[in-house]
């Protein structure tokens, strides 16, 4: 049983056409990769895939069940998406922005409680900011915000993971250790975990399967070592691609 | 939680301070020991008088409006996600007084005044809501343009009607307009919509929290956006209505009393909701035996005093806005 898969997912914006009767089983335990030009639809997909976005035909099934007969918090507790942009209009602190991941998990009368707490802190260790906790989220760096937007993430503990160009803002040191960590906990959890790249050699480092969106609704998708060539990236990026390899390891570099 | 606490029985204390010092401050001064003996007893003729016919009335009215206003203003600041939002700013209160105008024109009074100022909050709030609410997103900014146009809308209305009315009912007209709680008999209607409003806005308050961080956030953690966001947007009209009827279009009180106690205590709604609730009581309610002292005998418009306040305070906030957001 995947625990996420589409049937015959096609999903339009305007004019343009982001996928086409798209067919994928995204099983527990994989690291999935979503390449794409800029405005292709990467995005568009990934809200699908967790119902932020309704307007499709096919179906999208979370563990064999429809996507649509789902209460909104019942995907929550199942998946998890973390937004490109975040919104802080009033002021608030790192440990209650990381906290309101548990909403799913929490009945309207009730407040967090100390276990709830504790998985807030946790995530924070994780990320490195167990000393701006009480600090104001509007005040932070872009970096240090995306930490706190992926804390949240952690903190809501899905068992779908979809990560929406996860390194944006984040310095060398985080990308690897941030996406070590999601990939190692997927692993070790048997979860599922789908993200937006675009770094190939992330991707290459991280991921088991790629999903790539060529454009008018074609896409390449599949194991990384039967998708990741530098035919397919030319064709994704529109740019010619380089693979240059060593006795270790590939690296791919634009012209 | 920790700080909630203190910060709840502060206000308790601020509002029962705010009711002595109404009870007790005019034009005949009571001091706290007649005040007992008028509250407690049946002993005193006069000052019970005093209190129980003129300033209680007087003070419930007072405060059950700041609190309309306040929690009205909360709402609608969750609901655009801009701290600058608020029932008078977007014109929801002049709506209002437009059609409360319109009736007192034509010789109307009583609930048909009450009535029509509902009504006019209702179509105001539609108006400015429906018009930007185009294209299936909401704009806070689009929004806030279209509240302030349609508020100089309302505006031109209320004086094409002062100007074409007739002079006996202009002095009462101006006075209500300008924010009025003098010779208002009190509602109790009021204080039970005070109450609904305050019982729903508690069980839906960690939702709002939530809201507030956009409305995909809000989806993506669980929240049925649509249907909170139509019931906020009934209540936060509701509320206004209610406090329009009471007592004209005060402005100001719902912009200052949320955006003070966020600086406070953070953002949380399961503290922000009682604690406007107090705050914005307790400010009114001081506003109002401020302006019915400071010029004796004379009275003041409430809204008089609450723009005082206000006015600066928006402008300050504005330009804070500006300084953090240059691009929007």
């Amino acid at each position: 049983m995947s625990l996420l898969s589409v049937k015959n997912l096609s999903i339009s914006i305007a004019d343009k056409q982001v996928c086409d009767s798209l067919n994928i089983s995204f099983e527990a335990g994989q690291i999935w990769g979503l390449l794409g030009c800029n405005g292709i639809g990467k995005t568009t997909l990934l809200h699908t895939l967790c119902h932020l976005r309704t307007e499709y035909e096919g179906d999208v099934f979370v563990s064999n069940e429809n996507i649509r007969q789902i209460h909104r918090k019942d995907i929550a507790k199942q998946i998890g998406i973390q937004l490109q942009h975040t919104e802080d209009p009033f002021p608030s602190t790192v440990l209650d922005t990381v906290l309101t991941g548990r909403h799913p998990y929490i009945s309207n009368w009730q407040w967090e409680d100390e276990s709830d707490l504790e998985k807030a802190k946790a995530a924070l260790d994780i990320v490195d900011l167990t000393k701006l906790t009480e600090r104001a989220v509007n005040n932070l760096s872009g970096g240090e915000r995306q930490r706190v937007t992926l804390a949240t993430l952690i903190t809501q503990n899905p068992e779908i993971f979809l990560l929406d160009e996860p390194n944006s803002h984040l310095d060398l040191h985080y990308q690897i250790k941030l996406l070590e960590h999601f990939a190692e906990y997927a692993k070790t959890h048997n979860h599922l975990l789908i993200m937006s790249l675009h770094d190939i050699n992330l991707a290459a480092r991280f991921c088991t399967h790629l999903l790539m969106l060529t454009g008018d609704g074609c896409a390449i998708s599949g194991p990384i070592d039967q998708t990741l060539t530098s035919e397919n990236l030319t064709q994704t990026y529109k740019h010619p691609i380089y693979e240059l390899t060593d006795s270790v390891k590939k690296v791919y570099i634009p012209a | 939680m920790q700080k909630a606490v203190p910060l709840i029985i502060t206000l308790v204390f601020l509002a029962a301070l705010s009711f002595i010092a109404a009870f007790s401050v005019g034009s005949i001064s009571l001091s706290l020991e007649q005040l007992s003996i008028a509250l407690f007893s049946s002993d005193d003729d006069i000052s019970q008088t005093i209190i129980w016919e003129l300033r209680a009335p007087r003070a419930y009215i007072a405060f059950v409006t700041g609190g309309l206003l306040s929690l009205a203003g909360l709402l609608m600041q969750v609901l655009l996600r801009n701290p600058l939002a608020d029932p008078y700013i977007l014109g929801i209160s002049s709506g209002s007084s437009v059609a409360a105008l319109i009736a007192m024109a034509a010789g109307l009074s009583g609930y048909w005044i009450s009535g029509s100022a509902f009504a006019g909050a209702l179509i105001s709030i539609l108006l400015v809501f429906g018009l930007s609410h185009r294209n299936g997103s909401w704009n806070p900014s689009r929004l806030l343009l279209t509240g302030v146009v349609i508020a100089a809308g309302w505006g031109a209305m209320i004086n094409f009607i002062l100007s074409t009315a007739p002079d006996k009912p202009l002095r009462g007209m101006l006075f209500w307009l300008m924010g009025d709680i003098n010779n208002i008999t009190p509602e109790p209607a009021s204080f039970i919509v005070l109450i609904i409003g305050f019982i729903v806005t508690m069980i839906i308050a960690r939702q709002l929290n939530i809201l507030s961080r956009g409305d995909l956030q809000a989806i993506a953690l669980g929240v049925s956006v649509k249907p909170l966001r139509i019931s906020l947007f009934l209540l936060a009209s509701v509320l206004t209505a209610f406090a329009v009827i009471q007592a004209g279009s005060v402005g100001f009180i719902g912009l200052i009393v949320p955006h003070m106690l966020r600086l406070i205590i953070g953002s949380d709604h399961r503290v922000l909701i009682p604690s406007s609730i107090l705050l914005g009581g307790s400010l009114l309610l001081i506003s109002d035996t401020l302006a019915r002292t400071i010029v004796a005998p004379q009275q003041l418009p409430v809204g008089v005093i609450t723009a005082f306040i206000g006015v600066p305070f928006f402008l300050y906030l504005l330009n804070k806005n500006f300084d953090r957001n240059p691009v929007k």
